[in-house]
């Protein structure tokens, strides 16, 4: 379980997280919305553990251990995985030499075997073909060139791969069409289950049709200042933040 | 003071990381006494036997290097190096010469499959054919029977200066004469050993050659001189790999590589250029000051050169072609890296003389630590070379905030119809890349291994495939400690 309690974080002496507490019980799947500039990005890189951010206050637990504490690397073979607003491009790095190094590196902190490149490429052909992808994504260079649609599915590809504990998605859903809205959405459900959880993070009440979340919560000016079920999704759509939060 | 004693300084293997090969192999050596004269030279000479016209020839090398001055162009900075307190010949002790791998002493041997280079034949994966130059000497020329039915020369230079010395004596010096620069006439004068290739007329090499040089002895310059020639309509793939032990003090590798390709032939030369880099406080290392160039003779012919170039204190290199054959390819592809207090000069020299030539310069450098690098390169057009392309491209990654990426192209364009490109971008490794990296679990180091591998991509591409894996650990290493 994700258990955030009272986080305060700045950046360049500007403070963006202004007392933050949340939790996600295992198995469940929570929504975060909020208008630009509110500081959900903020939180969603608090959480995994990008440089530049002064924590100034308050405390992060990953099934009990201290997730701030931790190195991003040591964050990511405890389970946890981002899937950034805007996927950063690697030039000259193979995606399928990428995501293997990724998931080795995952299964040797974990004390587990490394892939090697024949198992690797079976277990990708299968998470690619759920996700509809063309394997010639796994031959380009990370994200370099991608369409903006596709740098979304990559992401997801990444999170099939290395199947996290706890996933936070940033906007995974701006910029896909329909149909990849679909699928991505059923690449989160399939993911669904005991020992996973995730916070979804979005402006749009089309990705919770299909991915139904147990808790909805409203992040403005760096606080939580509403949570409901998933109705309050389509509240905030029919009526704005300005007035839900009021 | 016997020769061994000179030897016994034991040097731990890599303490602070980084460099694998650190280590000195224990055998009993022989030297020459300490210092360059005329007599060192002869000795030199005699010690190999040469005839009367190689000790002449070495001699008025000598005699044009005592009037010749150090360099000091290129933008590296060195306590000068003294020319008398180094020792210019140490060879294994042997009392008779190996005629087969039984033959050579069990220590060398180990020593190279110790560094990953197996020289029995029965014990190499792939057919790659390997002449192994430990200080001053050859070892073993591995596959010679197998070559040998092709017509194909793979062998020493000692050793093709008794059994072919017609083609030694037309070639040597043909592509860089003795008083070229300081350095490569140095090595004129004082060159022990080197490989001699010879592809014959419309051969195509059935395997990679290979030679592995190493540097062992203390207080040893090693000064090696190769020679290939690819006649008409042959092709050949040859790869050169170095290491040498940690030592305090800083070594000189003043080595001379020539390459001739006849109509239609193509010469593939890759290095991977590991030499010891000094400490982190830029204690020892090799001064690496190598002449490197190939003679495109024939028209239609290649000469394509590949480095990647990760040791060494310092490195002066330029491999080069002269492009006299009407349509011949000149390509230099690079990767040099400087790390802690390492300092890169190097680059390449496309000289344009036949029609329609054509050249590819593809340059990283990669500067972490205090490492300085600079790519100095030289595009030349000579009236004649009508429709001669040049394409340049310099890429400069920095790592750090105390390191420094340098790039001097010069253009000497005398052809109007001549199309020259360059590119040059300059870049640090984004924050955001190293965070979305390690995000996926990848510490630091594997993160920096693998972004630096993405930027050396098109360089990398171009060499052997086991060569290539090797230089993409290499790389990795290398760059060990260099952020955070
Ligand atoms: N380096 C920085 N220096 C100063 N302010 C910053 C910096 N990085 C982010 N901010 C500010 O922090 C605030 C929160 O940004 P954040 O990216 O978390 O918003 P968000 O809720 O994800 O918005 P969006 O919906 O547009 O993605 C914004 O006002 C932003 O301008
Ligand atoms: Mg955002």
């Amino acid at each position: 379980m994700l258990k955030i309690e009272n986080l305060t974080a700045e950046i360049d002496g500007k403070q963006i997280l202004k007392g933050i507490t949340l939790e996600v019980p295992a198995g469940e799947v929570h929504a975060i919305m909020g208008p630009n500039g509110s500081g959900k990005s903020t939180l969603s890189y608090v959480l995994s553990g990008r440089e530049g951010y002064e924590i100034t206050g308050g405390s992060a637990t990953f099934n009990g251990i201290d997730l701030l504490a931790m190195e991003p690397e040591e964050r990511a073979a405890a389970g946890v995985f981002l899937a950034f607003q805007y996927p950063v491009e690697l030039p000259g790095v193979g995606n399928a030499n990428f995501l293997r190094t990724a998931l080795n590196a995952l299964r040797r902190a974990r004390g587990e075997a490394e892939v090697d490149a024949m198992q690797f490429l079976k277990l990708s052909r299968a998470k690619i073909k759920a996700l509809q992808m063309s394997e010639d994504m796994l031959k380009r260079n990370v994200n370099v060139g991608f369409s903006g649609g596709e740098k979304k599915r990559n992401e997801v590809l990444q999170m099939a791969l290395l199947e996290p504990k706890l996933a936070i998605l940033d906007e995974t859903d701006s910029g896909l069409d329909i149909d990849a809205l679909k699928i991505v959405a059923d690449g989160v459900n399939a993911m669904r289950g005991p020992d996973f959880s995730a916070l979804v993070i979005t402006h749009y009440q089309r990705l919770l049709d299909h991915i139904t979340p147990d808790r909805v919560h409203v992040l403005m000016g760096g606080r939580i200042v509403k949570t409901g079920g998933p109705e309050l999704a389509l509240e905030l759509e029919a009526e704005g933040y300005a007035k839900v939060a009021a | 003071m016997p020769a061994v004693a000179e030897t016994i300084e034991t040097v731990q293997s890599a303490q602070e990381g980084g460099y694998k090969f650190g280590f000195e192999t224990k055998i009993e050596m022989e030297f020459a006494p300490k210092g360059l004269n005329e007599d060192i030279v002869r000795f030199i000479s005699a010690k190999k036997g040469e005839p009367e016209w190689l000790l002449e020839w070495r001699l008025k090398a000598y005699a044009m290097w005592l009037k010749m001055e150090e360099p000091d162009w290129a933008a590296v900075s060195y306590p000068k190096f003294d020319y008398q307190d180094a020792y210019y010949y140490a060879a294994p002790k042997n009392k008779v010469v190996p005629k087969s791998l039984d033959e050579v002493d069990p220590e060398l041997l180990r020593t190279y499959e110790k560094l990953g280079i197996p020289l029995r034949e029965q014990e190499r994966l792939q057919g790659i054919a390997v002449d192994a130059v430990f200080d001053s000497v050859s070892v073993a020329t591995s596959y010679k029977e197998r070559l040998g039915k092709e017509g194909i020369i793979f062998c020493s230079i000692s050793e093709a200066v008794h059994t072919h010395p017609e083609l030694v004596k037309q070639y040597l010096g043909s592509v860089v004469p003795q008083g070229d620069n300081y350095f490569a006439c140095l090595n004129s004068a004082v060159f022990t050993d080197g490989s001699f290739v010879y592809i014959p007329k419309g051969v195509r090499c059935p395997m990679e050659l290979s030679t592995y040089f190493r540097i062992n002895a203390q207080n040893t310059g090693q000064f090696e001189r190769t020679l290939i020639i690819a006649e008409a309509g042959s092709h050949v793939s040859y790869l050169e790999g170095c290491t040498a032990p940690q030592r305090d003090e800083n070594q000189m590798h003043a080595a001379v590589v020539e390459l001739v390709a006849m109509d239609d032939a193509t010469i593939k030369y890759s290095t991977v250029q590991n030499w010891y880099p000094g400490d982190a406080e830029g204690k020892g290392g090799i001064y690496n000051f190598v002449t490197k160039r190939g003679a495109c003779r024939g028209a239609r012919s290649k000469i394509s050169w590949t480095q990647v170039e990760t040791g060494s204190a310092i490195t002066w290199k330029y491999p080069s072609c002269i492009l006299q054959g009407d349509d011949s390819v000149g390509e230099f592809y690079s990767v040099a890296i400087t790390n802690n207090r390492q300092q890169a000069d190097t680059g390449t020299k496309m000289w344009h003389i036949g029609k329609n030539t054509k050249s590819t310069i593809v340059s990283k450098g990669i500067s972490a630590g205090r490492g300085q690098n600079t790519y100095r390169g030289l595009v030349k057009i000579s009236p004649k070379a009508t429709g001669a392309r040049n394409f340049t491209q310099c890429d400069s990654l920095l790592i750090g905030d105390q390191c420094g990426a340098h790039t001097v192209p010069y253009i000497e364009n005398r052809c109007a119809t001549a199309k020259i490109e360059h590119e040059a971008t300059t870049s640090r490794i984004a924050e955001d890349q190293l965070f979305y990296c390690r995000a996926r679990g990848l510490n630091q180091e594997e993160a920096v291994g693998l972004i630096v591998n993405g930027f050396c991509r098109e360089v990398l591409k171009e060499l052997p495939m086991e060569f290539a894996v090797e230089a993409q650990k290499l790389l990795a290493i290398s760059l060990e400690g260099s952020v955070g």
